[in-house]
């Protein structure tokens, strides 16, 4: 009986977890909460008990935290069983076992998985290990990091203003060190918020002394005779002189541990129902291995069903819970993810935050405040509805505008603001670059087929 | 004490900052900085903002942190996770 099989389960059932980081303590804790008085491994390829990412780009780089002090609170005692410093290198679906890298493999009756994201390395790997070249994504990187700009460099090359590339080159100007910016778009952020916001982010740079240059590359790191990074090659010609290099490319997904598992994963993360549980490679949803946080591929209602991963920690927390949740109930008793996608970042001392999916959006209209004054909201529309909103220093409007996209409510918004002006009273073009011109890679990844494209969606598996 | 802010949650009311500014600052008009790791002479003062704060968004160790955490680089074998 079904009854029975869930009670033995929460009683004496072994539940593996895949990913020690964010999804899988909050995951853990959730499922000890529940009741779950069996058997909980935690399977982590990094040495440390999970930590909290955010703080390496800021506090840390900023000199005001310790990268080793980052470890996340505890909201209760999950009795695990931990495996620290092993990487989890592949999965058997019908023996129902995780094997390890040091050899063992691991039972389960229920999995899940929370591997994240990697930081994508530089492509040219003898010029990646140059001294002085670093990725920014663990606590080593940003203990390193923070050592190399306490070390007062000369200058500090980041290639890729995205987020994590922008909130560095906001530490380097905070701590006097020269840094420029090498982005192959046509404005910071252009990605995740688009051109009339990027636009911004770009004045941003330059009024704090950032050396900003968009539409270009770097074709090449050079070093010296000892090893380390002197200086880099830019494809206008240029050449410049810098001794730490920051690569903020974006992230990978770390799926390439399921290569031949059968499960429906690739580059683009594992795909799941809204109520968590993974596809396998025939698009049949699994029943006992479930997937959360930055490598979760699932479709949300509020955006036509679009497939969405994430690389947000709040969805780490909210997706977490959900699998937790659902991984300990019956099929009636499970909830869906229908989590609104949130962020933030602090940059130049702007507070930035967006709701929903701007990416999605076609237009903007700024509704409250004013880009001249980087104060203000701006609203994104895609065919007549709201479909996301950002802030700069404005973040209180943000959860009016949640409600917004919740509800589907139309774009341009019928109301008139009491502080809306001269550059906010109409919609113009959001300006996103090209998809299918890659960037340092996007924090929202859509990867759905969907509808209003009237077009034929090919598939090709990767990596199987 | 570990400690983490939801920075979704967070909308710079500053309380923190007010109640124990070793721990919490405001960074600019809105953002936030705080130490992931504060002394345990802050405890009180922590637990003050936790209390203060109007969106609840700062959430501290439930746990006795004079354990310690379980060895790094433990391959195999259960450790204590508190």
């Amino acid at each position: 009986m079904a009854d029975s099989a869930l009670d033995q389960l929460k009683r004496s059932g072994r539940i593996v977890v895949v990913g020690a980081s964010l999804a899988g303590l909050r995951a853990a804790e959730v499922m000890r909460e529940k009741g779950f008085a069996g058997t909980l491994t935690l399977i982590g390829d990094e040495p440390h008990e999970p930590y909290d990412r955010p703080p390496l780009s800021k506090q840390v780089l900023l000199g005001k935290a310790d990268a080793e002090h980052t470890l996340l609170p505890r909201r209760r005692d999950i009795e695990a069983e931990w495996r620290l410093g092993v990487a989890a290198i592949g999965l058997d679906m019908a023996a129902r076992t995780v094997k390890l890298a040091d050899g063992d493999e691991v039972p389960y009756d229920r999995l899940l998985i929370a591997t994240g994201v990697r930081a994508r390395p530089w492509p040219n790997e003898a010029e990646g290990e140059l001294a002085g070249v670093f990725t920014l994504r663990t606590r080593e990187d940003g203990a390193g990091l923070a050592r190399a700009l306490a070390a007062g460099p000369r200058r500090v090359l980041v290639i890729g203003a995205g987020f994590t590339g922008s909130e560095i080159a906001s530490a380097c100007r905070e701590r006097g060190v020269d840094v420029t910016v090498a982005e192959r778009g046509d404005a910071p952020l252009v990605g995740a918020l688009g051109g009339v916001i990027g636009a911004v982010a770009a004045e941003l740079h330059r009024e704090n002394g950032v050396d900003l240059r968009t539409g270009i590359m770097v074709t090449g790191l050079e070093g010296d005779s000892s090893g380390r990074v002197r200086a880099a090659h830019l494809s206008d010609g240029t050449t410049l002189e810098c001794d730490v290099v920051v690569v903020s490319l974006g992230a990978q997904r770390n799926t390439e541990w399921l290569t031949g598992s059968g499960l429906g994963a690739g580059p683009r993360g594992i795909a799941c129902d809204a109520g968590c549980r993974a596809f396998d490679l025939r698009g049949i949803v699994t029943d006992d291995i479930y997937v959360a946080g930055d490598v979760a591929r699932s479709p949300h209602a509020l955006f036509g069903y679009q497939f969405l991963s994430l690389e947000h920690w709040g969805n780490a927390v909210a997706q977490a819970e959900t699998a937790a949740h659902n991984m300990l109930s019956e099929s009636t008793d499970r909830r869906p993810h229908l989590w609104v996608p949130a962020f933030w970042s602090s940059q130049f001392g702007v507070n930035i935050k967006s709701v929903g999916v701007p990416s999605m959006g076609t237009e903007i209209m700024i509704t409250q405040g004013s880009r001249a004054e980087r104060r203000f909201t701006g609203v994104y529309g895609y065919q007549g509805r709201i479909i996301g909103a950002v802030t700069f220093d404005n973040a209180r409007w943000l959860q009016f505008y949640e409600r917004q996209i919740e509800c589907t409510a139309p774009f341009p918004p019928p109301f008139t603001t009491v502080d809306r002006r001269a550059d906010g009273q109409r919609p113009i073009p959001a300006d996103f670059p090209d998809p299918s011109v890659p960037t340092h890679g996007p924090t929202i990844t859509l990867s759905g087929y969907s509808p209003a494209d009237r077009r034929i969606a090919t598939f090709t598996p990767a990596g199987h | 004490m570990r400690l983490v802010v939801d920075l979704n949650r967070c909308q710079g009311y500053a309380q923190c900052a007010f109640l124990a500014p070793d721990v919490f600052a405001m960074h600019g008009d809105e953002g936030l900085l705080y130490d992931p790791q504060a002394e345990a002479a802050q405890r009180e003062r922590v637990a003050q903002a936790v209390a203060a704060c109007p969106v609840q968004a700062i959430l501290v160790d439930e746990l006795d942190l004079a354990a310690t955490a379980p060895a790094a680089a433990t391959s195999s074998g259960e450790a204590s996770d508190g």
